[in-house]
């Protein structure tokens, strides 16, 4: 393998296009695959992205991101979910993530990823239930960022949590200090892996808020579903922009954030919890 | 005091011998482990989402903490001059680093990506504390490497004032060392049963313990290969004095942590789930920790006529370890086990067992990996004691 920076696009570590990091260079996908797959996805993105773009309904109108631009410190992208709006038994999110990033259920409940989940939530002394998808909160001061002892768990300039699948050693220290449960370690190895969501057997992962997605001016394959096909229960957007649509609600609406009492400035507002 | 004479290993029996195959046999199993788990990912232990650390970090911490407490000996001899330990005080440094190398040894192995060690050691973000841990157990392992050149060359060995500066390092070192290793967990802000600042003295009541017990228990050994009595009867009574306050101690911080759970209402959960309603995790608690670990060894000491006896002292140091063990299945998996407490007061149910305790079956390569740990430090010590004059020659 040579020196050359490699093309890092799918890493999502915000460095740019390319970044000198050297690949995880596992799982099966070796270069020439790789470069087959990029190249097909971003067929694939360039024919589909503006479509999907005006297809999808609550969301802001990103404007993307170039390959060799910087990410925009001044964002902080964020997600706002009613669960007033979410139907008990509907998974569209769970398997929207699971169809673009690749993870599923391979029998193994104990060590399967989950990169986003549907809680049932019950009141012990009335009875009364909700629901809720869950998934990384993207923490302004996320735990795991902090413990991470090589900082492969990352915070983005623009609020997404990411890990750096080249710098994680698999100690599973964020996974003890994540207080949602957000995280997963792979246990097995894997295959058919999505160019655009790398992941490596013996490292943790977890929701990127489909970095990749976002990147191209698209908003998270949860959302899509979810307005697509289900409640339209869930708003993507700019939390610090006021004059974005999630901005507005979370000013003019009464919103919750889980365990907000532990001071880690999570980027997912809830609604009717 | 005389000066003090040291020696190597060399009349012992052959079942010295037969104790270090015995740990090769299992360091070898354990390398098998490591590479199986590496090889096939961590599906192959007993790990899963909700138990991410296993029987390995049972092993591996209680290696680490021990190792600290084990230089104890040492920093009694030259930082609290008590010239009575002295004798023991090479002993103490060369388990010190045995110890802390077992215990590394596993944790590395047990990493996800093991290969990227290189990574964990060039890469850091200071804001971890286990990065800073990195630091500390590699500076430990420098600092008592140094400490045991003080006290072993002919030259060095003449300042007393370099063995004492470089012991109060050692003493501050290993202090810092098992606050940093303690407060992995008490930092941990998530989880109900960790989030304590008393973590970390707590660990280093427990680390005097087992440091002690483990010189103990080699002694011991030491005499029943060479039929040598390096336990003089004033260090036995000493020993023997000490090992009880370092048990009461360790007793009196996990009450103290407990009780402080348990009047805060918050924790009633967590501390119902660890003392009452845990199934094993309650049982290792109260008959390992407690009984077997801690109540047990403590009669035995204090047994008016046997408990002054070698083999009371030996015996009680075995279940103090035995205890420990059970101490960090407890903190670590029982830590685990409870379910994170996403809507306090409410109950969670999910596809990925949230709101449910945890359940967890260690796998045989798991427990080989934290066996060898166990194993590379004895053997490491083994070798240690017969190539190079690490033990005192008994009193005339």
């Amino acid at each position: 393998m040579s020196g050359e920076p490699q093309d890092c696009a799918g890493c999502g570590c915000g460095i740019g296009g390319t970044c000198a990091r050297s690949p995880a260079g596992d799982d099966g996908l070796d270069e020439p695959r790789r470069a087959f797959l990029r190249g097909a996805a971003a067929t694939a993105v360039t024919t589909l992205a503006a479509g999907v773009t005006l297809y999808s309904f609550g969301a802001e109108p990103a404007a993307g991101r170039g390959p060799d631009e910087k990410v925009n410190p001044k964002v902080r992208w964020g997600l706002l979910i009613d669960a007033g709006k979410c139907g008990d038994g509907c998974t569209a999110c769970v398997t929207a993530c699971q169809t673009e990033n690749g993870w599923r259920d391979t029998g193994h409940p104990e060590t399967d990823a989950q990169w986003i989940r549907k809680l049932t939530v019950k009141n012990p002394r009335n009875g009364a239930t909700f629901s809720l998808p869950m998934m990384c909160q993207h923490c302004a001061d996320a735990p795991c960022v902090d413990v991470c002892p090589t900082g492969a768990s990352f915070k983005r300039a623009d609020g997404i949590v990411l890990v750096d699948k080249h710098t994680c050693i698999g100690c599973r220290y964020c996974m003890m200090a994540c207080p949602y449960k957000a995280r997963s370690f792979i246990h097995e190895p894997l295959a058919d892996q999505k160019p655009h969501a790398p992941r490596g057997k013996g490292t943790v992962e977890s929701c990127t808020l489909c970095v990749h997605r976002v990147d191209d001016g698209r908003i998270p394959a949860c959302v899509e579903a979810c307005n697509d096909t289900a409640g339209k229960a869930m708003l993507f957007g700019d939390l610090n922009d006021p004059s974005s649509e999630i901005a507005k609600r979370v000013a003019n609406y009464r919103t919750t954030r889980i365990r907000s009492d532990l001071g880690t400035d999570p980027g997912v507002y809830y609604r009717n919890i | 005091m005389a000066r003090v004479a040291y020696q190597t290993l060399d009349d012992h029996g052959p079942g010295y011998w037969g104790l270090l195959m015995l740990n090769a046999l299992i360091l070898l199993a354990g390398l098998g482990a490591a590479y199986v788990m590496e090889h096939r990912g961590h599906i192959v232990t007993g790990m899963t989402n909700q138990i991410v650390w296993g029987t390995p970090h049972v092993f591996a911490v209680f290696l680490i903490v021990a190792a600290s407490g084990a230089l104890n000996i040492a920093s009694v001899a030259s930082v609290f001059d008590r010239p009575q330990y002295k004798p023991y005080a090479r002993l103490s440094g060369l388990l010190a680093i045995a110890l802390l190398v077992g215990g590394l040894s596993v944790l590395v192995l047990d990493l996800g990506r093991p290969d990227r060690l290189i990574v964990a050691m060039t890469t850091f973000n200071f804001k971890s504390i286990f990065a800073w841990n990195i630091f500390l157990y590699t500076g430990f392992l420098a600092v008592v490497a140094a400490y045991l050149f003080a006290m072993m060359d002919r030259r060095a060995s003449r300042s007393a004032a370099l063995g004492k500066a470089i012991g109060w390092i050692a003493f501050v070192w290993r202090l810092v060392l098992t606050t940093g290793t303690g407060s992995i967990f008490g930092w941990l802000v998530a989880r109900e049963a960790y989030d304590a600042a008393i973590m970390a003295p707590l660990f280093i009541a427990a680390s005097l313990l087992w440091g002690l017990a483990f010189v103990v228990l080699v002694l011991a050994v030491v005499r029943w290969q060479s039929g040598q009595e390096l336990l003089t009867d004033e260090m036995l009574r000493r020993f023997r004095g000490l090992l009880a306050v370092f048990a009461l101690a360790v007793l009196y911080f996990t009450a103290v942590h407990h009780l402080t759970n348990l009047y805060a209402s918050e924790h009633w959960g967590v501390e119902r789930f660890l003392l009452l309603e845990g199934g094993p995790y309650t049982a290792m608690f109260w008959v390992g920790q407690i009984g077997v670990g801690s109540v047990l060894p403590l009669a035995i000491l204090a047994a008016p006529a046997s408990g002054r006896s070698r083999a009371a002292v030996t015996a009680a140091s075995l279940l103090f370890l035995i205890g420990g063990l059970a101490q960090m299945y407890v903190v670590i998996i029982a830590g685990q086990a409870y379910p994170l407490n996403l809507f306090p007061g409410m109950e969670v149910t999910s596809s990925f067992h949230d709101g449910q305790v945890a359940s967890y079956r260690p796998s045989l390569p798991e427990v080989l990996l934290g066996l060898s740990g166990l194993s590379l430090a004895m053997l490491l010590a083994g070798v240690a004691v017969k190539v190079l004059p690490f033990l005192p020659r008994p009193a005339q």
